[in-house]
């Protein structure tokens, strides 16, 4: 089966070489070359209503505030980063300034920190919190923090937050970095909050999604199951919990079902990650996955050709898994680690250097899984593996 | 197969694994000793972000639709893609306008072409497209010389970028800026009459107050090479100091100080203050004409790959020019150094004559006003 795969893929690649990228002249002028995303999506025209007002006033805070968080909603809702660059260039007055007002910084924070400048946001949110103690700034610190694998300083943000908002958004905040310093009992306390809790939609939905993660990596798969069941209820179409569930599922030997679950996500290079994973698991899927897996590697080359880093982590598992690399698996996955120490991150250096057999990545894993009371059954499921 | 293969006919059109991804244009640059041709490729939305493509509101760009605002694509691009060369603008204009696919939509492509005015060793790019709308724009540039590509990023915190010059190898890049150092100092009026200044003195001798003929050719040639000697160290230090980055001084005062440094060296002749020790003179104000050299040297560009081999092709060009000059002037100045002609038009006339020019360049540069920029505009 794999020399098919490869030849598809060459072929794929050629062919895309071929009819894909040579510039024409359209034979009609009726030809519609772009759909624009306000087609599809009405509410992004509100942005464009916004930002044409603040053309007319550039030095409003409130009004750049305002575009800055919708453009940055979008960004999350749709996966588009494009609208990452919207809320900066509306922030633009204020970008360099580290005087800036709270609002400004807490807001150029959340955008680095989806840049992956977390010391950056770092410095910023820090100022806010000094300043204002704002609850948001708080919990975005903690959730950097618990990115950055620094469990008690994040836990110690989310106990700030306590009185400041309700107990499951502080429960939640907590029961991450509590459960991948070894507190078992914060995973109860969110699934008994959960249970009984009145929040507002959008929490519960993220609170879920956290709940699912922390079940799966404590090897809890009926409870996992639930908890992402009933946070899809509330957000279908959330892309992070799409891409937590779809780990879930392949974890647990269920790519088929990955797929009816992100089979319309394929814009989102995370998500057509995962498509392309579960492909390769099901039979008969062989032109797909070809298809899929050339695609993916055009977008990560794209991406670097940019000198983008935000894709280090999905990237080494594309190397790993569909590309054949390993060595180039090991660098982006060393790299990353560098940067950010999630679970997930782990898991792509583990499975990296054992792939490779590298010591020194080996070293990396072993001695943070040592001095970290980090569970995750799946991890420890393949570190047990020949 | 089939389905693959018509998954690609899609893509071509409307792809339908369109990517998210962040904003970036591909700009290819072709260059031909003075011409320049090449492709840039600016993402529809983008385009329809700055512009307002999708004319009737529909929420779908047409051809039709992009096809009669060409003319604004054009100019919005070129007037944020700046080239030039050796300090001058290389015109750019867009002769044609196509369409591609890219894995997040369909491009503009604009088929440029033009021409530099000079022909330097380097380009100088400016790329600003899309910087106000979308900080994270990219610019990725694959610059094309001698058959060999290399591959530049624009940024919104990097969009000035010298590219070229370096693909010739590094004896093909010597000569360069060998032959650019020694036209700078034969064109760099400012450093000829400065030197002509401390020079024409040498082959003269000051005792009780007049000018005297110089009693060997020995004598005379040693003040030249101290002079000369002192000239090329004090500007090849700052020279490099300033090619480096490590200091840096505004060109106007620069370029005034240089234009007051001729003013004083030639009535230094006419009314003496220092008459046997000229060398210290050259030295002090050599230091600033190596702040002149690099501002020259800045705006032919230095390929950042190889510094080394054109600051020091460039410095050693201008001692080359330097001493040629010495080698026309020292004999004949030697020859009619006797004669009343010499100390009377030569020193006296001639040094007037060149305080008097490095005065109206005092004046222009200090003022900021064009009074015969004619003469002083050649640098």
């Amino acid at each position: 089966m794999k020399p098919l795969i490869l030849l598809l893929m060459l072929l794929a690649a050629t062919w895309s070489g071929m009819a894909c990228a040579a510039p024409y002249v359209p034979a009609d002028d009726r030809q519609v070359l772009e759909r624009l995303p306000e087609k599809a999506d009405p509410s992004l025209r509100l942005l464009r209503r916004m930002r044409s007002a603040l053309a007319a006033d550039p030095r409003n805070l409130e009004l750049a505030a305002a575009l800055a968080r919708s453009a940055i909603e979008a960004s999350r809702a749709t996966g588009d980063p494009r609208y990452l660059g919207m809320a900066q260039a509306a922030l633009a007055p204020w970008w360099n300034d580290p005087h800036a007002d709270a609002p400004a910084l807490l807001l150029r924070a959340t955008i680095r920190q989806s840049l992956h400048d977390f010391d950056g946001a770092l410095v910023d949110l820090d100022r806010v919190i000094e300043r204002t103690g704002d609850g948001q700034a708080l919990l975005t610190r903690a959730t950097i923090l618990a990115v950055q694998g620094r469990y008690d300083a994040a836990r110690a943000d989310c106990a700030r937050l306590a009185r400041r908002t309700s107990a499951l958004v502080v429960a939640t905040c907590d029961a991450g970095p509590a459960s991948l310093a070894g507190d078992a009992d914060a995973y109860r306390r969110l699934a008994a909050l959960l249970a009984r809790s009145g929040d507002a939609a959008s929490v519960r939905a993220w609170s879920l999604t956290l709940a699912g993660e922390i079940a799966a990596r404590a090897g809890y798969d009926a409870a996992a199951e639930a908890h992402f069941a009933a946070a899809r209820a509330l957000d279908p179409q959330d892309a992070y919990l799409k891409g937590a569930y779809a780990d879930f599922l392949l974890d647990c030997g269920r790519p088929r079902d990955v797929l009816p679950l992100v089979d319309h996500d394929v814009r989102n290079d995370a998500l057509l990650l995962r498509l392309a994973l579960a492909e390769r698991a099901v039979a008969g899927l062989e032109s797909s996955y070809a298809e899929h897996a050339a695609e993916l590697a055009a977008r990560f080359d794209a991406a670097r050709r940019r000198g983008d880093v935000v894709h280090r982590r999905e990237e080494a598992r594309y190397r790993l898994a569909i590309a054949g690399d390993p060595a180039g698996a090991l660098a982006l996955a060393k790299a990353n680690w560098a940067v950010q120490r999630e679970p997930a991150d782990l898991r792509v250096l583990a499975d990296a250097a054992r792939a490779t057999q590298d010591a020194s990545a080996q070293k990396i894993v072993d001695d943070w899984l040592s001095s970290n009371a980090l569970h995750d059954a799946h991890l420890a499921l393949a570190r047990s593996a020949p | 197969m089939k389905r693959l293969l018509l998954g690609c006919l899609l893509a071509a059109c409307c792809s339908l694994a369109q990517a998210h991804k962040p904003s970036d244009a591909y700009l290819t640059l072709i260059r031909d000793d003075a011409a320049l041709s090449g492709q840039l490729d600016i993402a529809l939305r983008d385009l329809d972000n700055a512009l307002g493509l999708d004319a009737n509101g529909d929420g779908d760009v047409t051809w039709g639709e992009l096809r009669a605002r060409e003319a604004d694509v054009a100019a919005y691009a070129l007037d944020r893609l700046r080239v030039a060369s050796a300090g001058e603008p290389c015109a750019l204009r867009a002769t044609r306008q196509l369409v591609d696919a890219h894995t997040d939509g369909t491009y503009a492509v604009l088929m440029l072409s033009g021409a530099c005015a000079t022909n330097g060793p380097t380009l100088a790019i400016d790329y600003t497209l899309f910087r106000d709308l979308d900080p994270q724009h990219r610019g990725l540039l694959n610059f094309v010389e001698h058959g060999a590509s290399r591959s530049v990023v624009f940024s919104a915190e990097a969009s000035h970028q010298v590219v070229g010059g370096e693909a010739a190898g590094p004896v093909a890049q010597l000569a360069t800026y060998l032959h650019e150092g020694v036209w700078h100092i034969w064109l760099g009026y400012d450093h000829i009459l400065f030197l002509l200044s401390l020079l024409l003195p040498a082959v003269l001798v000051r005792r009780a107050g007049a000018w005297h003929a110089a009693a060997s050719f020995r004598a005379s040639f040693v003040d030249v090479a101290k002079v000369v000697t002192a000239f090329t160290l004090a500007h090849s230090i700052t020279l490099t100091l300033a090619a480096l980055g490590v200091v840096a001084l505004p060109s106007r005062w620069v370029e005034s100080a240089i234009a007051l440094s001729v003013v004083l060296a030639a009535l230094n002749n006419v009314f003496p203050v220092i008459a046997n020790g000229r060398w210290l003179a050259a030295f002090g104000f050599g230091l600033l004409h190596g702040f002149g050299f690099a501002g020259a040297l800045q705006d032919l560009g230095l390929p950042s790959g190889s510094l080394a081999i054109s600051l020091a092709g460039f410095n050693l060009g201008v001692e080359c020019g330097q001493l040629a000059i010495v080698a026309a002037f020292l004999p004949l100045a030697y020859c009619a150094r006797a004669t009343f002609a010499y100390r009377r038009i030569v020193l006296t006339g001639g040094s007037l004559a060149i305080a008097t020019i490095a005065s109206v360049w005092l004046a222009e540069r200090a003022l900021d006003l064009p009074l015969f920029a004619a003469l002083a505009a050649v640098r």
